[in-house]
């Protein structure tokens, strides 16, 4: 019985949040909201205990795919309904679950309309995101990959602010047309290896031009929802937007999306073209690090500050990947998780705030730690982390980065190192004109400080950012041999080791 | 073969649609108001009938009667079934909105019938005479349909249209088979493709330019009928103008007949001519994907943006169709099923939101209606993301099959093109769901559909989600018709 669930335990991991929010859907409404709210945390705590399988009986020795499980789909396609992880997809899932237990808890008093609605669409969202982690065939993940835009699209635009209309729109709209050329590209490819599966793509020999074309359009896709330097300006206004939830959910998780899917599938299937391009993209990366960081600065709206300070941190993640050597690759990796902690937190410190004052102006604030001393060590505490403060896990992923860009080029790390000022300066003067000084209005005179529910959420994200940031061994470990397992791959085009499917 | 017995059973579910279709007329001079709810459960037992015979006499093999006019093969059955299916839904969908504007008579159902044999004769066509009647008589059922509520000035004038353009489309149709019967001196569909491939025949006569101007106007004569771009003139008139009761008609089952009219003689017949009619078919699929999706955009009224939407939607049919592969035609029957499923359900929505003189055809009709009724307003969530092709819904595999079959067929830069326009097209969708969830309701009047319709309609709606889970089936299914219809010489 319990081997049967471990060799499922991909498939619970995505259906159980996804059943999880139909129940929420059937059951829940806004007459009996803390029943909803009870049936919501309860399937998020299930959906969140389905996937801590993945860490305990993964083989850390093993850089393939693993907790395989597969049966025909679409025979007409050859499509089919594999899953099975790696090193790299397994902390992004636990991330996943574990973030979505915790938008869960945030929304708790937060949310009083159509509460059924937004919590369903958080943990149907959630299978939705450990589904992309997790699909092995490509038109699966291509599903997955869509059809997480419908939740987000609904949240955004039926919960979000004033402008939320235009915002989500065009969330969608950036996001389908960049999915689109993956779709063809998918075509292509399955026209070439006469399958869908990932691992036969991995396989096929291709020239450099028809590479190429293929990494541009996985570009499109994934460059988007990075989202990298130019494309990203759909990111501030969907932050800005989004509810406490939304926001939290598109930093902390649905940014990892294109991160991921770049080792998934652009790099490892247009390899040479990886190698090829790889000036642009560090060039890409650069200048979302440094002048991101700077457009971060001259921000009056909190959340829009920390829209663009996360684009700058994605820009890290993307140096990482394309200075292939393993130090930027396992630092890009663990920058990805520890900005889904630090930028959750930033998120829900500034939704309490907005929750309090329905502000998110920075001038609108001042002198908020004499009236909430115990949420200002919080907010802090996270700003610390966001600035890349050593000892809490920002630190660790962009010292990565940095020493792996400094095996590749010394100016690489010169210009990715100047974030270590821009990123204080921007974080360090926003958390200077809200928290400290003289306390500016009779509203933040009025504040009240966290509740339980609040110090619970951001005491377990504090833990995080400091547990992984004084120790990322367990993040740089289970990755350790799926990177070493890339690295090689991205050198010779036919991968050491491929799983047949066994159906 | 040849005797009439045979004929009689191939053409058997014909002869039933067409003497019930008689049978109500007849029947409908004896009954009253109270009664003749009578006539529509009739109705629908025509329909079940004849699903039952052709279900009970389909086989796998392909065979002619008629004197080799008439032909009975997988593929004319399952169009037939899927005709039934959809007419079944339609006369669901419309009882009560006919019911509330004088229009439930005898003769609505018995113009259905007649609309639906002409459809039936239109898929089961191997003469290209055959194939021209099926579709005079549904022209002339449709039109008569359009204009049935006789007072209605909109109707009227769009009736009026309908009919000038469509006569003009029939006349293009007519004369380019008989250049092509000229040509080849015969009308039948398989000795027409005979014809053709014999290499002695253009040599000996030089007709290749005959045939490429026949070919030309047949091509025009189908694009009409499908509403393709530059012949789409009509369809936004007549969708918005007639009784939505029609325009479900129109939007959904005759697109089935349209797309067998095409198979018939651009795939059976004049497949040889592929080389010929690919760019055509190209260049009014790329045309219809521009202005439908781009027009689209610009429209207030909801049908009249159906109607802009089922243009870009031919649009992709054509990408299908235009592969003039097994595979494309698989995937063009894949895609025109799919959107009759999705056009039945966005039409049947509207109908249900219209009362008694409310029609709820305008977009701003739809605000709010997931405050109003938020299980309707999901049921038209799932309907507009899978018109804009968004997993998990079938459309989403509706263009994955079209696209994969261009892709094959060579034509890699049009999909790229064709998948920039869907994804302009998304945006006129979304905005219906901005419509339903994020904006407050106007309009508070309680919406009270009929058990039946609700029933019916969440079946049909949730189809789209179901089949895009497990599209299989479905794909199996016009594979299966496809292959078993058309045999091309090795």
């Amino acid at each position: 019985m319990l081997n049967n669930l471990l060799s499922h335990i991909l498939s619970l991991s995505i259906w159980v949040p996804i059943l999880a929010g139909v129940a929420v859907l059937a059951l829940g409404s806004d007459k009996t909201p803390n029943a909803t709210r009870w049936i919501a945390l309860v399937g998020g705590l299930a959906a969140f205990a389905a996937t801590i399988p993945l860490y305990t009986h993964f083989n850390f020795a093993y850089g393939g795919f693993q907790f395989q499980e597969g049966i025909r789909w679409i025979p007409a396609f050859n499509i089919n309904y594999h899953l099975g992880v790696d090193g790299i997809a397994v902390p992004l899932i636990l991330l996943t679950s574990f973030t979505t237990v915790i938008v869960v808890i945030a929304a708790w008093e937060v949310i009083t309309l159509r509460i059924a609605q937004y919590m369903a669409a958080f943990l149907i969202m959630s299978g939705l995101m450990i589904g992309v982690f997790s699909a092995l065939d490509s038109i699966l993940y291509y599903v997955f990959w869509e059809a997480m835009l419908i939740p987000m699209f609904l949240v955004i635009g039926i919960w979000g602010g004033p402008n939320r209309v235009y915002a989500t729109i065009k969330f969608f709209l950036y996001t389908l047309l960049g999915s689109l050329l993956m779709l063809v590209a998918f075509i292509y490819l399955y026209y070439q290896t006469g399958s869908f599966e990932v691992v036969d793509f991995y396989a096929l020999p291709l020239g450099l031009k028809p590479q190429i074309l293929i990494f541009m359009a996985f570009f499109m896709a994934f460059a988007v929802k990075i989202p990298m330097w130019p494309v990203h300006t759909w990111l501030p206004d969907a932050h800005v937007e989004a509810p406490t939830g939304g926001s939290v959910v598109l930093a902390a998780i649905a940014l990892k999306l294109g991160g991921y899917s770049f080792l998934r599938f652009a790099m490892p299937i247009s390899p040479d073209a990886a190698h090829y391009l790889a000036p642009m993209m560090i060039t890409l990366s650069l200048i979302a690090v440094v002048y991101i960081a700077l457009v971060a600065l001259v921000q009056q709206d909190m959340k829009k500050l920390i829209a663009y300070s996360s684009i700058s941190h994605m820009g890290f993640v993307t140096l990482g990947f394309f200075i292939f050597n393993s130090l930027g690759l396992e630092g890009a990796i663990v920058q990805m998780i520890s900005h889904g902690f630090i930028s959750a937190a930033m998120f829900l410190s500034v939704g309490v705030l907005y929750d309090r004052m329905h502000s998110r102006e920075i001038a609108d604030y001042g002198g908020v730690a004499n009236t909430m001393p115990t949420f200002a060590a919080f907010a802090v505490l996270f700003a610390m982390a966001n600035s890349g403060l050593p000892g809490t896990s920002g630190f660790v992923g962009e010292f990565m980065v940095i020493l792996g860009a400094l095996q590749a080029n010394f100016w690489f790390a010169f210009l990715a190192s100047t974030t270590l000022i821009f990123g204080a300066a921007y974080t360090l003067w926003m958390v200077k004109r809200v928290f400290y000084g003289a306390i500016a209005n009779h509203h933040v005179a009025e504040l009240k400080d966290i509740n339980k529910r609040e110090f619970l959420i951001l005491g377990v994200l504090a833990i995080m950012v400091l547990g992984f940031g004084l120790y990322p061994a367990p993040i740089i470990e289970i990755t350790h041999a799926t990177v070493l397992q890339f690295i090689s791959q991205m050198h010779n085009k036919i991968p050491s080791v491929v799983s047949a499917a066994t159906y | 073969m040849d005797n009439i017995q045979y004929d009689m059973i191939t053409a058997l579910p014909e002869i039933i649609v067409l003497s019930m279709a008689m049978f109500i007329l007849i029947l409908d001079l004896f009954l009253t108001d109270k009664t003749r709810f009578f006539i529509y459960v009739l109705a629908q037992f025509t329909l079940f009938a004849a699903a039952y015979f052709t279900l009970t006499t389909h086989t796998p093999s392909v065979g002619y009667s008629f004197s080799d006019m008439f032909v009975d093969d997988a593929l004319s059955d399952v169009l037939k079934l899927m005709m039934y299916l959809s007419t079944s839904l339609i006369l669901v969908y419309t009882r009560n909105y006919i019911k509330l504007r004088g229009m439930f008579r005898g003769e609505f159902y018995a113009l259905v019938l007649f609309a639906l044999l002409g459809m039936m004769i239109m898929a089961s066509g191997q003469s290209m005479l055959t194939i021209y009647m099926g579709l005079e008589l549904l022209s002339l059922c449709v039109y008569s349909l359009v204009a049935f509520d006789r007072d209605n000035v909109k109707a009227t004038e769009a009736a009026m249209k309908y009919f000038v353009l469509g006569a003009l489309a029939s006349g293009l149709l007519l004369y380019g088979m008989s250049m092509i019967y000229g040509a080849t001196g015969t009308l039948n569909i398989s000795q027409i493709a005979a014809a053709l491939i014999d290499p002695t025949l253009i040599q000996s006569t030089g007709s290749h330019p005959v045939l490429i101007l026949g070919v030309v106007f047949i091509v025009s004569g189908l694009a009409f009928k499908l509403g393709a771009v530059p012949f789409q003139m009509w369809v936004p008139d007549v969708y918005e103008g007639s009784p939505t009761a029609i325009t479900l008609f129109i939007g959904s089952v005759t697109k089935l007949s349209a797309f067998a009219m095409v198979i018939r003689l651009l795939a059976q017949g004049l497949q040889p001519l592929a080389l010929d009619w690919q760019g055509m078919l190209l260049i009014m699929a790329v045309c219809s994907m521009v202005i439908g999706n781009i027009t689209a955009i610009a429209q207030t009224n909801l049908k009249r943006m159906l109607a802009y939407s089922t243009i870009s939607h031919i649009g992709f049919l054509l990408f299908g169709l235009m592969s003039a592969s097994l595979n494309g035609y698989a995937s063009a029957m894949f895609y025109i099923a799919s959107y009759v499923i999705m056009s039945l359900a966005s039409f049947g929505i509207v109908l249900l939101l219209s009362r008694k003189d409310f029609e709820a055809d305008k977009l701003d009709d739809l605000k709010g209606l997931n405050q109003r009724n938020p299980w309707i307003a999901f049921l038209m969530l799932i309907v507009m993301f899978s018109m804009a092709g968004v997993p998990p819904t079938l459309g989403f595999y509706a263009k994955f099959t079209v696209l994969q079959a261009a892709v094959q067929a060579g034509f890699i830069w049009f999909v790229v093109f064709a998948v920039l326009m869907a994804a302009i097209g998304a945006f006129y969708y979304l905005r219906v769901v901005k419509l339903m969830y994020f904006d407050e309701p106007v309009d508070h009047t309680p919406i009270q559909p009929s058990a039946d319709m609700k029933i019916v309609l969440s079946i049909n709606a949730l189809a789209l989600l179901a089949l895009g889970l497990m599209p299989q089936s479905l794909m199996t299914l016009c594979a299966y018709a496809i292959t078993h219809s058309l045999q091309y010489p090795k």
